[in-house]
This record gives C-alpha cells, sequence and structure tokens, in this order.
C-alpha cells in the first residue's frame, strides 16, 4: 500500500479499536465469538468428564473435585452463559440470513435481547442447581 | 489477521495545546489527530480549546475556524459542505461520520476527538489514503452490462423495477461503512467492505443488468463477501442512513437462491 521508494517514510495506520465508540451489535458479535471459543474448551471440558469416568473413581472423583471448586464453578457459570447466548445469537443469526431485522434499531434489541436471555436462564439453570444441591 | 495495537509508527503520542482566545465565551475542547509526513515524528493529538461562540455549528465549520484563526497546518479534505460529497468523512467521537453534517453539539462527551478513518493509511492529519477502497470498488465493474442489441431510446426499466435501487444508489462512497467494518480493519485486502457490496447488490438487482451470474461468481469467495459477521457498524453510521449490511446478507441470499 504505503510507497517507500519516493523516500515518503512509511504511512502510519489511523487509529482504529484505540478511538471507536462501542455499539451493542459490536458487543454481540464479539462476544459471539468468545463464547463459541468458550465452547470449544466446554466440549474439552465435556470430553475430560467422559475420560475421568472411564478411567476409575478415583480419577473421576477428583475431576468432579477440580470442577466444583470456586475456580471449576466460575468456567461453568461462563460455559453456562456461552452457551446461552450461543443459541440466542445463533436465532438472530438465522433471523438476518432471512434479510430480515437489519434495522438498526430492532438489530440492537434483538442484540440486547439475546444478552438479556442468556443472563436469565444463566440465573436461572444456577438457582435451579443450587436448590436441588448440585452445587454442595 | 485480527490487529488490536497499532503498528509502532502509528502509536498516537501527545501533542500540542491550544488554548482559547481571551475574551472567548463558549469554550469546546476538539483533540484532533496530527501527522507531519514531512517530520520524523509519529503522529499526535493536540488540543485547541475553541471558542464556538465565533464559529458554525458543524464539525466542518470547528475545522475551517481552527485552521483560518488557530493552525493554519491542519490539514482536512472538504468540498461540498452539504453532505454530497463525502470528502470531509472522518471519525468524530468514535464514530465515522461526515464533519459537514455532524453537529458538533451532537457528539456526546466533553472533548471531541477527531482523527482520520479508522485502519487507513494516514496522507497527513485527517486524510486518508483511500486507493484500496476505490479499486475495490472499481473491482465490481460497478457500471451496466448487457448483452442485448443497445435499443434506439433509452433502457427501459419499470417504477417497481427502479423502487428496488433505493437504498442503494444514494450511496456517496464517502467510506464511512467500511472503515467502521472491524471485518474490513483487519481483512481490508480482502474482503471488499460494506461499501463496495452495497454497491455490488445494487447492480445485481438492477433489472436492465444481464451479468447477475457472472456478478455473483465474482463475490463466491471465502473473503470478498463472506467476512461480513453483521457487526452492523456500517448501517450504524452511514451519513445517508443506508444500510449496508442489509444488502450484503441480500447478496448471501441470492447466493443460496440461484443453487436450490
Amino acid at each position: 500500500m504505503t510507497e517507500a521508494s519516493s523516500g515518503v517514510r512509511e504511512r502510519p495506520l489511523s487509529p482504529h479499536l484505540q478511538v471507536w465508540r462501542w455499539h451493542v451489535t459490536m458487543l454481540g458479535s464479539i462476544l459471539h465469538r468468545a463464547c463459541l471459543i468458550g465452547l470449544y474448551v466446554g466440549a474439552l471440558i465435556l470430553a475430560g468428564w467422559a475420560l475421568a469416568l472411564a478411567s476409575g473413581e478415583d480419577v473421576y472423583a477428583a475431576y468432579v473435585g477440580l470442577l466444583g471448586s470456586a475456580l471449576g464453578k466460575l468456567v461453568l457459570l461462563g460455559l453456562t452463559f456461552a452457551l446461552f447466548f450461543t443459541v440466542a445469537s445463533n436465532l438472530r443469526h438465522l433471523m438476518w440470513d432471512t434479510g430480515r431485522g437489519f434495522a438498526p434499531k430492532t438489530a440492537d434489541m434483538i442484540t440486547i435481547a439475546g444478552i438479556a436471555f442468556a443472563l436469565v436462564a444463566t440465573a436461572v439453570v444456577w438457582v435451579i442447581a443450587g436448590q436441588t444441591g448440585a452445587l454442595s | 489477521m485480527v490487529q488490536l495495537a497499532l503498528p509502532k509508527n502509528s502509536r498516537v503520542g501527545k501533542g500540542r495545546h491550544y488554548p482559547a482566545p481571551k475574551g472567548a465565551k463558549r469554550v469546546k475542547t476538539f483533540r484532533i489527530y496530527r501527522y507531519d509526513p514531512e517530520g520524523s515524528d509519529n503522529p499526535r493529538w493536540d488540543t485547541y480549546d475553541v471558542d464556538v461562540g465565533a464559529c458554525g455549528p458543524m464539525l466542518l465549520d470547528v475545522l475551517i475556524h481552527i485552521k483560518n484563526t488557530v493552525d493554519p497546518t491542519l490539514t482536512f479534505r472538504r468540498s461540498c459542505r452539504e453532505g454530497v460529497c463525502g470528502s470531509c468523512a472522518m471519525n468524530v467521537g468514535g464514530r465515522n461520520t461526515l464533519a459537514c453534517t455532524c453537529g458538533w453539539e451532537d457528539v456526546p462527551g466533553g472533548a471531541i476527538q477527531v482523527s482520520p478513518l479508522p485502519s487507513q493509511p494516514v496522507v497527513k492529519d485527517l486524510v486518508p489514503d483511500l486507493t484500496l477502497f476505490y479499486a475495490q470498488y472499481a473491482s465490481i465493474e460497478p457500471w451496466l452490462h448487457t448483452e442485448t442489441p443497445q435499443p434506439q431510446t433509452e433502457w427501459k426499466q419499470s417504477i417497481e423495477d427502479r423502487a428496488k435501487l433505493d437504498g442503494l444508489y444514494e450511496c456517496i462512497l464517502c467510506a464511512c461503512c467500511s472503515t467502521s467494518c472491524p471485518s474490513y480493519w483487519w481483512n481490508g485486502e480482502k474482503y471488499l467492505g460494506p461499501a463496495t457490496l452495497l454497491h455490488a447488490y445494487r447492480w445485481l438487482i438492477d433489472s436492465r443488468d444481464e451479468a447477475t451470474g457472472e456478478r455473483l461468481d465474482a463475490l463466491e469467495d471465502p473473503f470478498k463477501l463472506y467476512r461480513c459477521h453483521t457487526i452492523m457498524n456500517c448501517a450504524q453510521v452511514c451519513p445517508k442512513g443506508l444500510n449496508p449490511a442489509k444488502a450484503i446478507a441480500e447478496v448471501k441470499k441470492l447466493m443460496v437462491e440461484r443453487v436450490v
């Protein structure tokens, strides 16, 4: 792109993320990507759980203990959110793939709704988990 | 490739401060991106305390006021001053817009930050090099392609077919949308970007155009079209109120429709 041959020094790149004022649809997009990466990790954790189950009682107990630790719970909480947000976000994309919901206000609304759904659904799952004694 | 930070030569340093003239009653602070290609310094943020009582309501008025009365070296493009030419597109308060149609009072926040269109090579101050942007626009061959012999009079189009071009033909190629798109920031050399794709759609759905298949073939590529992730910044910033994201979705639909 830049022409250094004429003795002119290489042109700087103008600031982008450094100056950009974020919008909820931009947040929704990056959150979607982050949640997908999270779910990859989640799939590995699930595979690890199956491996532990097959490796005998002691290994399984240790693995479940790890998941049940404070840090483990935090990761699982994040995964719950990631799962629900991915569902909501994919519904949003399904709608967009039909060419609908592109008016900026509508796009904002369905993105906010997706984030809200994921937060509420996560809370509900963890409250149920807590009440059935799964967290203790 | 995703590049969150700026390259070393592009990091913006602290610049000069120009205080408001004595006796100024209404003062507003503007932080403006400055880059001098003839010097050896990195770009910098210069701060201008502007007597806004002495200039017009638009951001372009402020820039012209600064250039005329405070700092004649400030460089920016402008021409029509009424949102038709697209020359004064820049980033104002974190969003791309036309300086001439942007009232500075409508920009949220205290000091207003003004920088060139994002993630472009900077020629000087607020002037970006848009060579790539124009080349991408040219690459979609934005003119009527026909095979049938030229009619004696004009190429006819029904009112309904003409109406399909509304919301597309108004684009002034200011590049606000393309340079608002993170996907374009990071894949700008492969992804065509919102403005070019909006124009691609404009020719795809023109009832008089006879190269729809070839046009779609040219877009069938992992990057050119499909790097749109519906981040929607384009539709948020378009100073003409157009919706490139929707146009891109329509192109994707045409891609599907022709194979099912």
